[in-house]
């Protein structure tokens, strides 16, 4: 009996995955240390790129805007799918209809997505002014706005913010609105699947000792869904992250206007690596930097996890 | 009490379906309207059309009223195709208002998906997204089936630090790769052709994962009656180990598919030519040509999230469930 080694059979994958994984982030280590330019790679620099982003502007500006991103969209995120996983969890009639609505965005392409909400934000012919008219609000700049929110809204109490607390501008608002809409589906879907796996007793001991039901919600819902909500906000801290391709076909011309306030820092790796700069090497450090800050976070969160553990 | 709790319960989860799916229905809704009732401010649910028109005695023609003074009104005529005629015979008309009067009625436009596809070789988008996801799904099968069945049922030296190499790989996002595979790709040759599309994505960590969490479950009785009846290692998987895996393959099938379709970095970068453009990309590069033809940027937004809602909706319960469970596991 003729036996192929185990080898051969890990090999295919294995080929793929080491030529195109495991080398390109050797490669991105070393070119983030060379010069780069026109005509290719240049001399060794050492630290030169990593200095340089300290310095740059722009990334720390890329930066801001993709804090703002993830502190409002994963929170919010997390809400809002809780509640609909309870409410959805709650009912038998219809529960795999509403499943099913709730679930199109997170399966349709961010692409289409954004050129509908692109249309949507549209100041003049748009869905969002439109439905604001209706109930007799005034209608707002959207994409446009590069003002903060929190000035925005302070303005129409007639009040005046400092320039360090104006926030998010209304464009990258509209974007964070986006990306709430289309992590809901999966969030909500995953906390069903955690909701499900409490044991019933649970509720039923708390019915007997006269607990309410927000009661029940907050004591034995919150604590004991929380691997979940662990497993949740790693997931939706990281994939919120990487936010590209709202950015790139909702705002613009130029795209991360307007002011530079929707510019995201997956965005700027692009746009030095493959825009007019092309400085490959400069963007490979950014990107490392990114890789790092999201690593540091996952595990920040791991230990949290193991200290707030039911 | 109990029945306007659940009441209210129902209420709330349509409202919010509602929004959910507002954005799907305003496209759809959109891609049917005129363009000129678009850029009129129309902006509704409905495909209304709201025009004048002149009936000179013989023959009934599109206009658009400019002024009227008393019993007559000056008037621009229409061509076939709605654009204001710009000859100074059709422009500025004095016509008797009596014979003017304004028509509002649904009129679904569907030729705007004709147009939207004619536009730009959405046929050729669609082309190039169905091979690239039907030859990554195959290789994905493949490489993940043969490596899962080693790494769930051999024993071999490294098993353990490769199997944990390829998991820490899948830890690391897409945009951390990006630069470096161009890189990569552009040394090989391979930028602007099938293969930076295809090969790079034909192995999944989480489908091997996935299978070999699978693979591992299958009792280990059946490889040993296999085995005394001489059965070979090869055969076992084709014979033993895929077919109790029907369900967990179509998973990772879905997976894959749904992965592709709406890939779009990626090919944004590693492609340039016109021929090689996926659907995600020709359809970015068609929003920014015709940014203001609203109602064909709709249509166009409309059949390229069509097939991959058709096939969610024909498999929903499966591809939630695996959603679902991709949760648990992680």
């Amino acid at each position: 009996m003729k036996k192929f080694s185990p080898f051969m059979y890990i090999l295919p994958a294995a080929i793929i995955i080491v030529l195109f994984r495991l080398i390109p982030i050797v490669i991105s280590f070393v070119i983030s240390f060379f010069e780069w330019n026109v005509d290719g790679m240049g001399g060794f620099i050492g630290m030169q790129n990593y200095f340089d982003i300290l310095r740059d502007n722009e990334f720390w500006q890329s930066m801001v805007n993709t804090f703002w991103l993830v502190i409002l969209v994963v929170p919010c995120s997390l809400v809002f799918s809780l509640v609909f996983a309870n409410l959805l969890n709650s009912i038998k009639f219809l529960r795999a209809f509403f499943r099913t609505v709730y679930f199109i965005p997170t399966v349709t392409s961010m692409v289409a997505i954004s050129i509908v909400w692109k249309i949507i934000f549209n100041q003049q012919s748009g869905l969002a002014n439109y439905l604001l008219r209706m109930v007799g609000f005034e209608p707002l700049g959207w994409l446009a706005e590069s003002d903060g929110i929190f000035k925005l809204l302070f303005e129409s109490i007639g009040m005046e913010l400092p320039i360090y607390l104006q926030g998010p501008s209304l464009a990258l608002f509209s974007i964070i609105l986006v990306s709430i809409w289309r992590s809901l589906g999966y969030n909500t879907i995953i906390y069903l699947a955690g909701l499900q796996n409490i044991p019933g007793v649970y509720y039923e001991a708390a019915s007997i000792d006269g607990a309410s039901r927000s009661r029940q919600f907050f004591d034995i819902t919150v604590p004991m869904i929380s691997p979940t909500t662990y497993y949740v906000m790693m997931m939706s801290t990281i994939t919120t992250f990487q936010v590209f391709s709202q950015v790139y076909l909702m705002t613009g011309p130029p795209i991360g206007g307007p002011l530079g306030t929707t510019k995201v820092i997956v965005y700027y790796i692009f746009d030095k690596g493959f825009g007019e700069s092309g400085n490959l090497s400069y963007a490979s450090a950014i990107a490392l930097v990114l890789f790092g800050i999201i690593l540091t976070l996952t595990m920040l969160q791991k230990r949290l996890e193991k200290h707030v553990h039911y | 009490m109990q029945r306007i709790g659940k009441g209210l319960i129902y209420f709330v989860l349509a409202l919010c379906g509602l929004t959910m799916i507002m954005p799907f229905l305003w496209m759809a809704t959109t891609a049917l309207k005129s363009q000129i009732e678009v850029n009129k401010g129309h902006v509704g649910f409905v495909p209304i059309d709201d025009f004048s028109y002149y009936h000179d005695g013989a023959v009934e023609h599109r206009v658009k009223v400019v002024s009227a003074e008393g019993d007559s009104a000056y008037v621009h005529f229409f061509d076939d195709e709605g654009f204001i005629i710009r000859d100074p015979a059709y422009t500025y008309i004095k016509v008797p208002a009596a014979a003017v009067h304004r028509e509002r009625k649904v009129v679904p436009h569907w030729e705007n998906f004709t147009k939207a596809w004619n536009k730009v070789p959405f046929g050729r988008y669609f082309f190039n997204t169905i091979l690239v996801s039907l030859t990554v799904m195959v290789g994905v099968i493949v490489t993940g089936a043969l490596s899962a069945y080693a790494f769930a049922r051999m024993r071999f030296i490294g098993k353990d630090f490769l199997f944990y190499l390829f998991i820490s790989m899948m830890m690391v996002p897409q945009p951390i790769y990006l630069i470096p595979s161009y890189v990569l790709l552009n040394h090989l040759g391979w930028i602007d052709t099938y293969q930076a599309l295809i090969i790079p994505w034909m192995a999944n960590i989480f489908t091997i994962f996935l299978l070999r969490q699978h693979f591992k479950t299958i009792p280990q009785d059946l490889f040993d009656a296999a085995a005394i009846d001489g059965c070979s290692r090869f055969r076992m998987l084709w014979q033993i180990v895929l077919p109790l895996s029907k369900s967990v393959l179509a998973t990772a099938a879905i997976f894959s598919v749904i992965g592709s379709w709406n890939s779009f970095m990626w090919p944004l970068v590693m492609t340039n030519s016109e021929s090689l453009r996926v659907l995600q990309v020709g359809l970015s590069y068609f929003s920014q040509e015709s940014s203001s033809q609203t109602t064909l940027l709709m249509a166009a937004s409309t059949f390229s999230i069509a097939p991959l809602i058709a096939l969610f909706l024909l498999a929903q319960r499966q591809i939630i469930s695996s959603f679902a469970s991709s949760g648990l596991k992680g």
